[in-house]
């Protein structure tokens, strides 16, 4: 094949050779076509090409259709380097300036630069409090590269690792600096790389034949880390596989699958085209870099199932089977996946291997908190993604060293709370983690601190909720999320699950009774104690961590029938104050017609009628529909 | 689904059961639902019992084993799009349509689903209509995205 890399040093030398053919003072447009496709980016790319072709300037420059950003609030997102000038909410009708003004004079565009508090401009990302206060490593390249080119992955420096770890490193060093470096997977429980890849280097296997598995099933609700690692830089995930392969599999036959969620469409084409390239490069395949390695790597798509995510259930599905979790008394490691050795981690586990070997061990031992020195539980190292969501104001993904606090998540770099509005609690862990509230906001965010307040770092999804939140309705979210996502196995898990729903149901349909929390904490446990896998076992947590920092919130649903929140609607009633002017918008809007009353006096909600549905108050100009 | 279809898409899987899941998923792709009759038609053509082609045909939330209508709305009731308002969205929605989540239109011209998380999180609340995305959404932003549908 015409642009296979023969070997080690070739890499090197195909990279000067791009580097030399590429002109550094080459404009190019970055736009991101991830999430921001939903505010229209796609119409953005669409724009440019069409106006650059108008101006006959396609040849002379690029545009990159890129991953995240990050800064996803601030959507379209555009970046034009190599200046790194960064534009937000670009529309259509910008696209015109920004070519004539930007690309071709080298000005900026003021109306489309991030103000900051003090109505300054920031010309670079850098200069955006969002992104000032981040370390942004796993995320760094994602405005920078085409994630379809293989070629901009290469001039970044990409694959060096790999050619590293394959021509100066034996695999058992590999295992030893992973273990060293104190990795802990992204992907949930947090358990040291290192300690996994070794296990399951050491596992017999008679036909040398070793899985090696990249979880990319992001099942948390309000997660979207590897999203954007997948359909921002792809490679980076793949070579921190070959590398695992080869530090885990070798000599031996190692095979690879990366298990997709079937939610993500993009992820699932661009992580097939990286891999298309990687192959025609000789880096995945036979033979790979001339080495005498060889690995290969299958995409498997999930189909919408939650549990699928956990490793064994995941095994499960790869097979052709239902998702379903088996006892680990055998370790996934000895016999997982078709009974051979296995080692799954998760994509972000995997994206930071090629970094920890690029930049070394005391680079990343330097990031984070604890000491992993002698004990890979020691502490939590390296930078964490977090999907930042919910009522902040800057949502997005954010890239932290282990050990920021809360706050500085939340207020420094996401800006605060919507609206000026009073933050409540921040739920991070998915379904299997926990709401804090405020008294905890300085806590420092690691694998160990987050568990000890009754949540868990999971995956990184970190869902801000203000005082229009109600955390007896988010506790009612979770267990339905998880009642519906039971794959049934269980007694405990299927029923028990089910009963938690019923008892918070009625409480939040103001039927709530003395002994109801008791009796959930009681069932919560049991739920816990006798179920098969993690998502049982860590089922109630959403409900004991709300019980814990929200007891009050509960006893107000149960003893007074009052929602202060004003979520459950059984608990809440419509009526107009008279501030009303008497408009009629709301009569004319409500879904029940239940509103009645003249032009221009005050109308009354018949409330036998009413369903709650918010409209009237939605509507209303006047601030006269209070909400008791 | 017609026999020759079907049978280039097991062929496209090398007829292994492993990847039943990826044949169900073209044959949802080609039909939009999955039908009974192409199911039977698969177990018989894969030589697998009818019951392990349903144990996956219902496990997983992607596929409907009901006729979907012509327009697909999907709305995400993951967390970050429950805090900032999906639930109410969907209460809308099925209020203009008269429509029950996860069911379609009397006239077969809309069905309306849900699901957990499309990883736009940050731009909650989101909706897919006809596999385009939209972020932010609101009752009123809504109506105008549905429109075009509604006076069909
Ligand atoms: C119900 C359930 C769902 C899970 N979903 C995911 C997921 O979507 N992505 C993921 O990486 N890990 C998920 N996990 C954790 C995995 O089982 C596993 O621990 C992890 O992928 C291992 O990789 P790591 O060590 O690199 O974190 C889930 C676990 C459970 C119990
Ligand atoms: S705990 Fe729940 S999800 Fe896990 S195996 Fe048991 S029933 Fe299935
Ligand atoms: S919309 Fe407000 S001001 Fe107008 S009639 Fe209704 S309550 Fe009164
Ligand atoms: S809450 Fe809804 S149903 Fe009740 S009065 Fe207002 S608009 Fe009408
Ligand atoms: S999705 Fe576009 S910046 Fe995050
Ligand atoms: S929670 Fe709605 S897109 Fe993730």
């Amino acid at each position: 094949m015409a642009n296979r890399i023969k070997s080690v040093s070739d890499l090197e030398v195909y990279r000067k050779k791009l580097l030399a053919a590429r002109d550094p003072k080459r404009k190019t447009v970055a736009i991101c076509t991830s999430g921001c496709t939903a505010y229209g980016s796609m119409k953005l790319n669409t724009a440019f090409r069409e106006e650059l072709r108008r101006r006959g300037l396609e040849q002379k420059i690029d545009i990159k259709l890129t991953g995240c950003h990050g800064y996803c609030e601030r959507g379209p997102l555009v970046v034009i380097h190599p200046a790194g000038i960064f534009y937000q909410r670009v529309k259509v009708e910008d696209v015109p300036q920004i070519i004539e003004r930007t690309l071709l004079k080298d000005e900026l565009v003021e109306s489309l630069l991030f103000k900051d508090a003090d109505g300054k401009p920031c010309p670079h990302e850098d200069d955006v409090p969002f992104y000032k206060h981040q370390m942004r490593v796993l995320l760094a390249n994602n405005s920078r590269l085409d994630p379809t080119s293989l070629d901009d992955y290469i001039a970044l420096g990409g694959y060096q690792s790999l050619a590293k770890a394959l021509s100066k490193h034996t695999p058992e060093a590999l295992v030893k600096l992973i273990k060293d470096s104190g990795l802990r997977g992204r992907g949930g429980g947090g358990f040291p790389a290192g300690v996994k890849w070794e296990s399951c280097r050491k596992a017999p296997s008679a036909d040398g034949v070793r899985y090696i598995i990249c979880n990319a099933d992001e099942g948390d609700p309000g997660a979207f880390m590897d999203r954007a690692v997948m359909e921002g830089n792809p490679h980076l995930v793949l070579e921190g596989m070959i590398i695992g392969a080869f530090a885990i599999g070798h000599p031996g036959d190692p095979r690879g699958y990366i298990y997709i969620r079937n939610e993500y469409p993009l992820a699932v084409e661009r992580v097939g085209i990286a891999l298309q390239q990687a192959r025609e490069y000789g880096l995945l395949g036979k033979d790979i870099l001339g080495t005498g390695f060889s690995f290969d790597i299958k995409v498997n798509k999930g189909g919408g199932a939650f549990v699928c995510g956990e490793s064994t259930a995941l095994m499960a599905s790869i097979e052709g089977d239902v998702g379903e979790p088996r006892a680990k008394h055998i370790h996934t490691v000895e016999q997982g996946l078709y009974d051979k050795p296995t080692n799954l981690n998760n994509v972000e586990t995997w994206a930071n291997v090629p970094l920890i070997l690029e930049r070394g061990l005391e680079w990343f031992t330097g990031i984070g908190t604890g000491d992993v020195k002698d004990n890979p539980w020691g502490g939590s190292k390296g930078t964490k993604i977090f999907a930042l969501v919910g009522k902040v104001n800057n949502t997005g993904l954010v890239e932290v060293p282990m050990g920021a606090s809360l706050r500085d998540i939340i207020f420094k770099i996401g800006g605060g709370i919507i609206g000026g509005k009073k933050f409540k609690a921040v739920q991070t862990g998915g379904p299997s983690g926990g709401c804090l509230p405020d008294s905890l906001l300085d806590m420092t965010v690691d694998f160990d601190k987050l568990s000890e307040a009754g949540s868990m770092m999971g995956s990184g999804g970190m869902i801000v909720m203000d005082e229009s939140t109600c955390m007896v309705d988010v506790a009612r979210y979770f267990l339905h999320f998880l009642a519906e996502e039971s794959c049934g196995k269980c007694v405990t898990c299927r029923e028990g699950l089910v009963q938690l729903c019923v008892i918070v149901d009625r409480i939040c349909a103001g039927q709530g009774k003395a002994g109801d929390l008791e009796l959930l904490e009681e069932l919560g446990n049991t739920v816990a104690d006798a179920s098969l896998c993690a998502l049982g076992q860590t089922a109630p947590n959403p409900l004991r961590s709300t019980i814990r920092y929200f007891r009050e919130e509960y006893e107000r649903h149960i003893r007074d029938k009052r929602c202060p929140a004003k979520v459950c609607k059984a608990l809440i009633t419509f009526s107009i104050n008279d501030k009303c002017t008497g408009c009629t918008i709301c009569a004319k809007k409500c879904p029940q017609s239940c509103i009645s009353g003249e032009k221009k006096k005050l109308h009354t909600i018949d409330q036998s009628k009413c369903i709650k549905c918010g409209v009237c108050n939605d509507v209303c100009n006047f601030d006269a529909v209070s909400v008791e | 689904m017609d026999d020759a279809k079907l049978k280039s898409i097991i062929e496209k899987h090398d007829r292994d059961p492993a990847n039943l899941l990826a044949i169900l998923m073209d044959i949802q792709k080609e039909e939009r639902w999955l039908p009974k009759e192409t199911l039977k038609a698969l177990a018989a053509e894969m030589n697998l019992p009818l019951a392990r082609v349903y144990a996956l045909a219902t496990f997983f939330a992607a596929f409907s084993l009901k006729p979907r209508g012509k327009h697909l709305c999907t709305v995400c009731m993951g967390t970050a799009c429950h805090v900032r308002g999906a639930p109410r969205l969907v209460d809308h929605i099925q209020r203009e349509f008269d429509v029950l989540a996860g069911n379609t239109t009397a006239d077969m011209k809309l069905t309306l689903e849900t699901v957990n998380c499309v990883g736009a999180c940050a731009l909650g609340p989101l909706v897919i209509v006809d596999g385009e995305y939209h972020g932010n959404m609101n009752a009123g932003k809504m109506d105008r995205v549905l429109k075009p549908i509604k006076q069909e």
